[in-house]
């Protein structure tokens, strides 16, 4: 008697259980006040590279008002390369913990972003697109928000920044020749102003980049690069990518025997004398970095009048994060004209937003046209044409060559 | 009550060894197994069961690879061989003299600042842009602009040998210092000088041998501690290709799970790179051996060693000078506005940094604070529970014992931590605080043991005997008369263990998973970014908490005796 009501009781309560955890596990963005009163108290970790302390701020702030606002903490997990938050779902679908993840949200692209949707490793249905804040997104002027690298987002990751290539000198310094104009360029004023260039190695992403930049402009048929590599091709179709970095690295910093770490530490070399040509995937970080001291005021940016990459870059949510409505609330938030006119804020990150400004109210619309982009941005429509960004899998070929030919101390 | 208080702390202190061994030795196993499976193939976990030699295949076959493995192993050698030397010659030169004990002050505060932090100050210190370059610029090298030398991240690793030695340095000088006492080392020398030795070759030839025959596990620890480390590396060593460990790391880290089977296999070669180091070193030992044969027979005197004596003290000083400074850099650049070069100072100061950063600093800086503490706790208990019980029961366990002790110093943290990882998910505890503790734990305990038991065992065991003669029990007696004489020594034994768990990277990166973050892996990945004004702050935290700690552990002896003249140090 006793035991067969344990037994029943404890049936419901599993029964209960589960009912529970399946209704817990999948907030449906929309319906955004149940996703709202289901993220009260949870805690979002947000696995974002943490190299650069203004995002960093960024984020603490929003997750100081993400608690204020709707109860729920945010957990910045400071990454030195989104490739380890990936390879910890990865673990974590191979060891069979389908639910309760270590990681909520993912600050996301590209490569990254297309292992995890083709492994089925992303939260799903679509979300992004029903978020409240989507209405403001600028889907129709910027494809880059529902293609990414080449790869449709289908609503699995939620835009946050926009990103275009650009680069950057101090006017206070004497140099030899015009400002390059293009890679070709650039190799031949590095021959006139030896050791005063370079670019992150691989897998930074702003030194990837660097490479599809190059690649971009030299391959002989560019349209190839919007397709899946084929390895047989590689070769060919990269020689004259290889060939220009062979002539590039012995007139490069520290002769291409060392690279800086990444951008902000390229900025840091800028600031010193070592560098006299950075680049970063913000056309307002030299701004940003005048406004915290880390660079004097004589630095201006440039670009390539042929063109440089540009993409958008995202957040999205793991398929067995633990903080799912947590997580649709960040990222809804992360998309408010509030959040986004605070993030192009020069003075405190300088990145560029993915909303329409013509879609918001004036009281939004006012938010964007009071920031100062500061003195060293460029106006938009000195930024020169976007060049696409290569299909995912031309990254992880030419990282691959990349670092047997330099990295391997042969 | 008595009695069952005496029946428990009995249980407790006869548990205390082996409980003690199994914190020692059970992760190394534990982790050791756990990745030596997977580096053949098995791992049910990640899908794989078949044994096969394919992931050494991969390892063998990934680029850079040898050269790697290479430069791991003989910049291990070299900064174990250096650093050992520099001290071998300081102490031979130097014991006995003023200076010898001025400069004992120093070593405990440098053996406590991190390595990570360390590195950041040697690099801001040397670099083409950093502080000396400043100084002697543009008024001596005539420059504007930074030389574009390749100084810090050399493909030799000459820069993380010169900060690995540095911080190396501290570490032998102390388990010499702690050796000493157990040879005749001032009569040897009064013997050698009146054969007519000089100074220097005196103790060499007398004394030395008796320390290294005790210091032997420490340079073995260095050893292995070189051959594999991370953080130092990630700092100061090159990067194309990096070390062995450092490249491990990555493929740990990779989003191909695959990866995670080759990296266990480069963890085991990680394991034959630092056993073939301890093996050439055995070679060194011979030599040395042979070499000091020799020069007894020949019986050469070296009288003259007025150049070894400026030799290794100036070696001695120019390595803690520059951590010191280094040190001192850091806190400039964690308050500087902008700073241009080649201006000396910045041109204006900020609290800026530190104010952005104090909001984010908060979640890091609890979870430091209270690993350290719980881990130093615990080691405390545990190290006091079996030094009192090999008292009691007069066994001591010899170099056995002192094995056990050097264990998790011995196995490259990369061959076993990776493991622990494994094991730890598959337990379904990664991530947690408890894993982080019991990590911490690991490396906390040996050296907690290290410094303590030599003052431990030192004691005058004439005051139990006393304290027995009037009545005392055991207890009474650890509790009234061994434990507060002996407190001193305890409190630095937790302070070094609280600066160990502080300096943690590795496991605190691998079983925090990012999700626990300290001070130090924060100061680390921010690295990445090259700010140095935030590196500046979190690197300064990195050195003051442990510094903080022991200048607790000076205080607290000091107020509690306050009214005790013969408690006081006796500096």
């Amino acid at each position: 008697m006793n035991r067969s009501f344990a037994t029943l009781i404890s049936g419901t309560l599993f029964a209960l259980a589960t009912a529970w955890s399946a209704l817990a596990a999948d907030p449906k963005a929309d319906n955004w006040d149940s996703v709202l009163s289901q993220a009260k108290g949870q805690t979002v970790y947000f696995n974002a590279w943490g190299g650069s302390q203004n995002i960093n701020d960024y984020i603490a702030w929003a997750g100081r008002e993400l608690e204020s606002r709707y109860g729920v903490k945010v957990e910045h997990v400071k990454l030195d390369d989104t490739a380890n938050a990936v390879a910890t779902v990865i673990a974590e679908k191979t060891a069979g913990k389908d639910e309760n993840g270590r990681i909520d949200l993912i600050w996301i692209n590209g490569e990254n972003f297309a292992s995890m949707k083709q492994k089925n490793l992303l939260f799903s249905p679509a979300w992004a697109d029903k978020l409240p804040n989507w209405k403001y997104v600028d889907v129709e002027n910027k494809p880059t928000i529902t293609v990414d690298f080449t790869i449709p987002t289908e609503g699995l990751e939620s835009p946050w920044g926009g990103a275009k290539m650009v680069f950057f000198h101090d006017t206070a310094r004497q140099k030899k020749g015009p400002l390059p104009n293009s890679i070709a360029d650039l190799v031949s004023w590095a021959e006139a102003n030896p050791g005063r260039i370079s670019y992150p190695a691989p897998p930074d992403f702003i030194g990837s980049s660097f490479l599809k930049q190059a690649l971009s402009e030299l391959i002989t048929e560019p349209e190839k690069l919007l397709q899946p590599v084929k390895k047989d091709e590689f070769a060919t179709l990269a020689k004259p990518l290889f060939d220009t970095l062979d002539k590039l690295h012995p007139n490069m910093w520290r002769s291409g025997r060392a690279y800086p770490k990444n951008y902000p530490a390229m900025t840091q070399l800028l600031s010193d004398g070592e560098l006299d040509i950075t680049f970063a995937f913000n056309p307002s970080d030299a701004s940003s970095a005048i406004a915290q001291n880390k660079l004097p005021d004589t630095v201006r940016s440039f670009t390539f009048s042929g063109g440089t990459l540009g993409n958008t870059h995202f957040v999205a949510i793991p398929y067995n994060a633990t903080a799912k409505a947590g997580a649709l609330v960040l990222a809804n938030f992360l998309l408010s004209p509030e959040a986004q006119a605070r993030k192009q804020d020069p003075n405190v990150w300088g990145d560029p937003t993915i909303l329409n400004i013509n879609k918001l109210s004036d009281e939004d619309k006012a938010r964007f046209e009071a920031l100062d982009l500061g003195i060293a941005t460029l106006k938009p429509e000195e930024l020169g044409p976007m060049l696409p960004e290569p299909h995912p899998s031309w990254m992880v070929e030419i990282e691959q060559e990349w670092t047997r030919r330099y990295a391997a101390g042969n | 009550m008595v009695a069952s208080g005496g029946v428990c702390s009995g249980m407790i202190l006869r548990l205390a060894p082996a409980l003690a061994i199994a914190i020692l030795i059970g992760p190394v196993v534990c982790g050791l197994l756990a990745t030596i499976l997977p580096a053949f193939g098995y791992l049910p976990a990640l899908g794989e069961e078949a044994l096969s030699f394919r992931h050494f295949e991969s390892v063998r076959r990934s680029p850079g690879i040898g050269p790697a493995a290479f430069l791991s192993l003989y910049t291990g050698l070299l900064t174990t061989f250096i650093a050992l030397g520099i001290v071998m010659f300081f102490v031979s030169a130097w014991h006995g003299t003023r200076f010898f004990s001025r400069l004992q002050h120093f070593i405990s505060p440098l053996l406590s600042v991190p390595h990570a932090a360390a590195a950041f100050g040697l690099a801001f210190l040397i670099a083409p842009s950093g502080f000396l370059m400043r100084l002697l610029s543009p008024g001596i090298t005539g420059l504007t602009r930074p030389p574009d030398l390749l100084i810090l991240q050399d493909p030799m690793g000459l820069t993380m040998m010169a900060g690995l030695i540095a911080k190396e340095i501290p570490f032998l000088l102390l388990v010499t210092l702690a050796a000493l006492p157990q040879t005749p080392a001032s009569r040897a020398r009064q013997v050698a000088g009146s054969f007519g030795y000089g100074r220097t070759a005196g103790f060499l030839l007398t004394t030395w041998p008796l320390v290294y025959r005790q210091i032997r596990l420490a340079v073995f620890a260095v050893i292995a501690y070189s051959t594999s480390v991370v953080d130092v590396a990630l700092i100061l060593g090159p990067s194309s290709p990096s070390t062995l460990a450092v490249q491990l790391t990555q493929w740990m880290n990779d989003p191909d799970i695959g990866m995670r089977f080759a990296a266990s296999a480069g963890a085991l070669l990680q394991l034959g790179v630092t056993l073939g180091a301890m093996l050439l070193w055995l070679g060194v030992e011979r030599v040395a051996a042979a070499v000091a044969r020799f020069a007894r027979r020949r019986g050469t005197r070296f009288q003259k060693d007025r150049i070894v004596r400026a030799a290794s003290a100036s070696a001695i000083l120019i390595a803690t000078l520059s951590i010191a400074s280094g040190l001192g850099i850091l806190a400039i650049w964690s308050v500087a506005g902008f700073w241009a070069f080649p201006e000396a100072l910045p041109r204006s100061f900020t609290l800026s940094n530190w104010d952005r950063a104090l909001p984010s600093l908060g979640r890091p800086l609890g979870i430091t604070l209270i690993t350290g503490l719980a881990a130093t706790l615990t080691a405390i208990i545990l190290a006091l529970a079996c030094l009192e019980r090999e008292f009691r029961t007069g066994r001591t366990g010899g170099s056995k014992a002192l094995l056990f002790v050097y264990i998790p110093l011995l196995v490259p943290q990369v061959s076993f931590v990776f493991g622990l990882q494994i094991f730890f998910l598959v337990l379904g505890a990664d991530a947690s605080w408890g894993a982080l503790y019991f990590v911490h734990l690991i490396f906390v305990l040996p050296y907690v043991f290290l410094s303590l038991s030599d003052p431990w065992r030192a004691w005058d065991k004439r005051y139990a005997s006393v304290a027995h003669g009037l009545g005392a029990s055991d207890n009474r007696t650890f509790w009234r008369i061994r434990l507060p004489m002996l407190l001193r020594p305890a409190l630095v034994a937790a302070g070094v263990g609280f600066a160990v768990s502080v300096g943690q990277y590795l496991p605190t990166l691998l079983i925090g998973a990012g999700r626990l973050p300290t001070i130090t892996t924060e100061a680390v990945a921010l690295a990445a970014g090259g700010d140095r004004r935030v590196i500046g702050v979190y690197a300064f935290l990195q050195m003051i908490l442990p510094f903080l700690g022991f200048v607790l552990a000076a205080a607290i002896p000091a107020a509690l005796f306050k009214n005790r003249q013969d408690m006081k140090a006796n500096v």
